[in-house]
């Protein structure tokens, strides 16, 4: 007899989980890109875009994925 | 042409966003037990998550990157699309037009049509919007694909193959339920993956006012210069704005169109079915955030020769579709790249899952179940589904390769809308909102205001008709002659629908309770908090939105 599938994980659950996977693999391509950065600099690159931006993706995977840690669909 | 190069951590990102869509759609297969669960992801969604897939359905790349252009070519008045051209509609859908829908317990917009006429008025629709929801899925398939191989140089097979086969994959699993989840998705990898070209934009240029200031004012203003068309770049009035666009073509869209209304089907109760369009109108009045502040920011740049940028030539004339990808290419450094490609990604594929399973709901239910297998059991339509699922993606690759070989056909896509929804919003608001209009009123109403409006469209093409006897204006750019056909067939269909309604046999009104106003009993009551009823937040949308008219005027 087929058993039961355990309850649905919520949608904000697989959201949170890309935006840290995603956000980690742009903030570690920001610390390649600041410890040695490439020959054609783009535009405000300076202000080091991919950490900061790379971060903010990380702290909002962590909210959903914090915020919907024991709920089911 | 390649113009933008990925490095391993670029296609890495990529590839994570491949690895998840499919293996949310895995992940999903085990919940989708009956074609309810296939074709309605069970009806158990929240208003923020079928909300969320609403707006993602019809939030493509194709138009993230037209519609950046556009504001290229137009200026601010592309930010009438989002505006006027989306919200008074979705906010319509929401308080007047989901009541009827979603109490009905119908699966899907010809379902309605069915309950309120007659079988061949469903049909009629059903096969329309099928033929509609292909080409249009293939359309896109190709643009895609074209716009892969124009700014990263990847081979245009490989990259429609590729995300055909993908959308295929989780369509075929796991129906709706898997394209709402990687809808919602997408959303958030379209707004982290393209909004930061606008702040670096701005931060570059200096602020959002040195943007405004530095073009011309036809291109920063909304309303004061649509009196003489000559005076915007549209080459449009503001009545060409206002009944073709603001009434016909958006709510003829956004009210019937059956891949974004399927969003709200999947809600768990009628609240949240009608906070559905209400919560997506919020996010679509921002997204002018990005394409009109990106297309702008694009214009200044271009504009001035010190910054180095300018947009790709296809040929000797400007591509205007390169806007947002260039401006990806100035700002993203390594990384960041990738997030910005699959962002792109994520819009062609939310919009092609979006055409997929609409197209396979309509299939199974109005046409396959309709008229060829009557007595078929849930199983049999779950499998049906699924088989709808693969042959439409084979469908769609195969119109992918027509358009290939016949470019112009992409010019169309506008056109290809205001043949079909156009008069089918004639149809439902007569239906829902008119007792004694008949099902033969309806379906002839239907059928020759789709027929006048492709008459129109042939007419003007071949010669026969002069455009300027649709558009009352001796100039008008494509965009206002297709606003102006728009209101034509709706008026043609309006019409025809009362007329004929006149003079044949309407239905009793007891096969009309709880599918035409008046005949329905109000299941909202007066108890509830002012609050928490939609029509509290419709009127903060609405507020919204006509504060940014002034804002912009």
């Amino acid at each position: 007899m087929a058993t039961e599938p355990k309850q649905m994980r919520p949608i904000w659950h697989f959201v949170g989980l890309i935006l840290l996977v995603i956000g980690g693999l742009v903030i570690i391509s920001g610390i390649f890109n600041a410890i040695s950065p490439p020959e054609e600099l783009t535009i405000l690159q300076e202000i080091h875009p991919d950490l900061w931006w790379g971060g903010l993706m990380v702290l909002v995977g962590l909210f959903f994925l914090w915020t919907n840690k024991n709920k089911t669909r | 042409m390649n113009s933008i190069g990925l490095s391993l951590i670029d296609w890495l990102i990529v590839a994570v966003y491949f690895a998840f869509v499919l293996g949310v759609g895995y992940y999903l297969k085990r919940y989708t037990k009956s074609d309810d669960d296939f074709f309605l992801a069970g009806r158990k969604n929240s208003s923020w998550v079928a909300g969320l897939a609403f707006l993602s359905a019809n939030m493509g790349a194709l138009e993230l990157l037209g519609m950046t252009g556009n504001t290229f070519k137009y200026g601010m008045y592309v930010a009438h699309f989002y505006w006027i051209g989306a919200i008074p509609a979705m906010l319509f859908l929401a308080v007047y037009m989901m009541p009827f829908y979603y109490s009905s317990k119908i699966k899907s917009v010809p379902g309605y049509l069915k309950l309120r006429f007659d079988e061949k008025t469903r049909v009629l629709n059903a096969i329309s919007f099928a033929v509609m929801t292909l080409l249009v899925s293939g359309i896109n398939l190709y643009a895609m694909a074209l716009v892969m191989h124009t700014f990263l140089g990847w081979h245009w097979g490989v990259s429609m193959w590729a995300s055909a086969i993908t959308v295929a994959a989780y369509v075929t699993m796991s129906g709706l339920l898997s394209a709402i989840f990687t809808e919602i998705m997408q959303f958030f990898l379209i707004w982290f993956g393209l909004f930061l070209v606008v702040i670096l934009g701005i931060v570059d240029i200096g602020s959002i006012h040195e943007i405004f200031a530095r073009v011309p004012e036809s291109f920063n203003t909304l309303w004061s210069t649509s009196a003489d068309p000559t005076q915007n770049g549209m080459l449009v009035t503001w009545g060409g704005i206002v009944l073709g666009l603001g009434f016909v073509l958006s709510f003829g869209y956004w009210t019937t169109d059956f891949l974004v209304v399927q969003r709200a089907f999947s809600a768990k109760d009628l609240r949240s079915a009608r906070m559905t369009p209400i919560i997506a109108s919020f996010f679509k009045m921002a997204l002018p955030f990005i394409v009109v502040i990106g297309g702008l920011i694009a214009l200044v740049l271009s504009n001035d020769p010190q910054s180095g940028f300018h947009l790709l030539h296809d040929g000797g004339s400007v591509n205007y579709d390169s806007a947002l990808p260039m401006l990806i290419a100035r700002y993203y450094p390594t990384g960041l790249i990738g997030l910005g490609v699959t962002a792109l990604l994520a819009g062609f594929m939310a919009g092609q899952a979006g055409n997929i399973s609409a197209f396979n709901t309509v299939w199974t239910y109005d046409i396959y179940k309709s008229v060829i297998k009557k007595d078929a059991s849930s199983e049999h339509l779950l499998w049906m589904g699924r088989v709808a699922t693969i042959v439409g993606i084979i469908i769609s690759v195969a119109t992918a390769y027509w358009a290939k070989n016949m470019p112009t056909i992409m010019d169309y896509m506008q056109a290809i809308f205001s043949w079909v929804n156009a008069p089918l919003f004639a149809t439902m608001l007569l239906g829902m909102f008119v007792k004694w209009i008949t099902p033969s009123g309806a379906f002839w109403g239907l059928l020759i205001g789709m027929v006048s409006s492709f008459s129109m469209w042939l007419g003007v093409r071949t010669g026969w008709i002069a455009e300027s006897a649709i558009t009352m204006s001796n100039v008008a750019s494509d965009m206002a002659a297709n606003f102006w056909r728009a209101w034509w067939a709706w008026l043609i269909c309006f019409g025809v629908t009362i007329l004929v309604s006149i003079f044949t046999v309407k239905k009793p009104d007891s096969e009309l309770v709880g599918l035409v106003k008046g005949l329905t009993e109000e299941t909202e009551t007066a108890k509830v908090k002012f609050y928490r009823k939609p029509e509290f937040y419709a009127i903060i949308s609405a507020i919204v939105l006509i504060i940014l008219n002034i804002i912009f005027w």
